[in-house]
């Protein structure tokens, strides 16, 4: 399935129920080509995504991690992905900061309906990865 | 001298509190520890000189519902206003005697230039300090020892007090060069900051002083670093695990870091823990134009949100 290169990576999505969920979903269901790099998580909100999901994960293997929700002002909740907008800028300026790549953690907006730009989001996002290659490369020839 | 008028100024608020937190001197010259007193006439004991380092502020959420008396230097004043922002403090339960301070001394700083010798006496005399051990004396000025927070400080003066021992003083340092150092160091390339902080971070022994000592850290026995549900972080002593822990402490002190550089002070092992929270300050500044621990009606910055964000602009793959 994998149109990017033939090494898989590992991505970690974690998209809302309310909007992204379903816009991958939609995605699926009109068979769009997607790379399978992605393992997604669904979460309630984008606000109920902690920073530190993503560190963790970046940290414990993921060589990538994608974060999207509802558009803002879209919100199932009404506010929380006001609230995940700050948070996750706060961590996009503060992995840089301690030697993470930043391209390495994107965070979007993707509705339900929007099954060709979530297609877009994660094939770019994939070649981005793929770009910068494993991130626990030394670790995993160690292993 | 101001220990007297501190002391006269203790004396004063006693009827009405129930506590005063402030300064006495340690097992030596050299260190200061805190000091409780209940009633008046235990006020002999207090001192007040650059040696007074630590954040008296941080006992205050854990006395809540007491009324109590805290003596405060202009960092540490930061602290109950960004306790006042988050409604951990009851500020009619507070009452708070402010010193402006022209500086502290870092002990390890101290012990570092004298040796590592066991200290014998200590004398201060106007910016300099005199330290004598076994191997001699020594004098060292205070702005040589004083620790980083010092350098740039922009608050001299309490930024909130009941009472002011002493005349109020302006900060002389300018206050574009706060995050000077964060921007020096993002000059490095990627690999070099992750050198860097593997380093750094490699040397902890995850003993969580840091934590312990920090005002800000309120969750104490429910951290998340200790909690084995939900279970974020092993006991594991790997590199992985020692930056997690870091970046919780980071993380969760986004935006609420009132830069008293507690953390720092506590390391055993000299990490240099307060950068990345100063990182993150420097960009609330920028985002937010937010400065925790200054105005007691500003509400933290992820505690709230804006519909537009004007500094936050959407990011392209």
């Amino acid at each position: 399935m994998s149109d990017v290169a033939p090494k898989e990576l590992r991505i970690v999505g974690f998209l809302c129920n309310w909007c992204s969920y379903g816009g991958a979903d939609t995605a699926g269901v009109s068979r769009f080509r997607q790379p399978t790099d992605l393992r997604v998580i669904r979460v309630p909100c984008s606000g109920r995504v902690d920073p530190l999901f993503v560190v963790r994960a970046l940290l414990t293997g993921a060589d990538g991690v994608l974060v999207s929700g509802c558009h803002p002002r879209d919100c199932h909740y009404s506010d929380g992905n006001f609230y995940a907008r700050r948070r996750l800028e706060m961590l996009k300026q503060l992995l840089p900061f301690v030697g993470i790549d930043e391209r390495r953690f994107h965070y979007t907006w993707v509705s339900a309906s929007e099954g060709q730009k979530w297609q877009q989001v994660v094939t770019n996002f994939t070649k981005q990865i793929h770009e910068l290659g494993p991130l626990h490369e030394k670790k995993e020839k160690a292993v | 001298m101001s220990t007297e008028k501190l002391k006269e100024t203790i004396q004063k608020v006693f009827p009405d509190v129930e506590c005063v937190i402030c300064w006495q001197e340690g097992f030596d010259k050299l260190h200061t520890t805190p000091l409780f007193i209940t009633t008046p006439d235990q006020t002999e004991k207090v001192v007040w000189n650059p040696l007074c380092v630590q954040n008296l502020a941080a006992y205050l959420p854990s006395m809540k519902g007491k009324k109590v008396a805290v003596v405060v230097k202009g960092c540490d004043s930061r602290t109950i206003v960004q306790f006042m922002q988050e409604g951990l403090i009851d500020r009619n339960n507070v009452v708070v005697i402010g010193i402006p301070c022209r500086g502290v001394v870092s002990v390890k700083k101290v012990l570092a230039a004298t040796g590592q010798q066991p200290i014998e006496d200590v004398k201060l005399s106007d910016g300099n300090i005199i330290v004598k051990t076994l191997k001699g004396e020594k004098t060292l000025a205070i702005a040589d020892v004083s620790p980083g927070k010092c350098k740039t400080c922009q608050y001299p003066t309490p930024v909130i007090y009941d009472f002011l021992v002493g005349e109020p003083i302006e900060s002389d340092k300018p206050a574009e060069s706060v995050y000077d150092d964060v921007r020096e160091f993002e000059k490095l390339s990627l690999a070099e900051r992750k050198a860097y902080f593997e380093k750094e971070f490699g040397k902890c022994i995850r003993c969580y002083a840091c934590r312990n000592a920090c005002p800000m850290c309120v969750c104490q026995d429910s951290c998340i670093a200790e909690t084995r549900d939900p279970h974020w972080i092993t006991q594991k002593m790997t590199p992985e695990e020692k930056m997690m822990f870091h970046m919780i402490h980071s993380v969760h002190l986004a935006g609420r870091c009132v830069e008293c550089g507690e953390c720092e002070r506590v390391c055993p092992m000299d990490i240099p823990v307060a950068k990345l929270k100063k990182k993150i300050n420097s960009a609330m500044k920028e985002l937010f134009d937010y400065v925790p621990g200054v105005n007691p009606e500003d509400k933290p910055p992820m505690y709230t949100f804006n519909v537009d964000e004007v500094k936050i602009k959407e990011h392209k793959l």
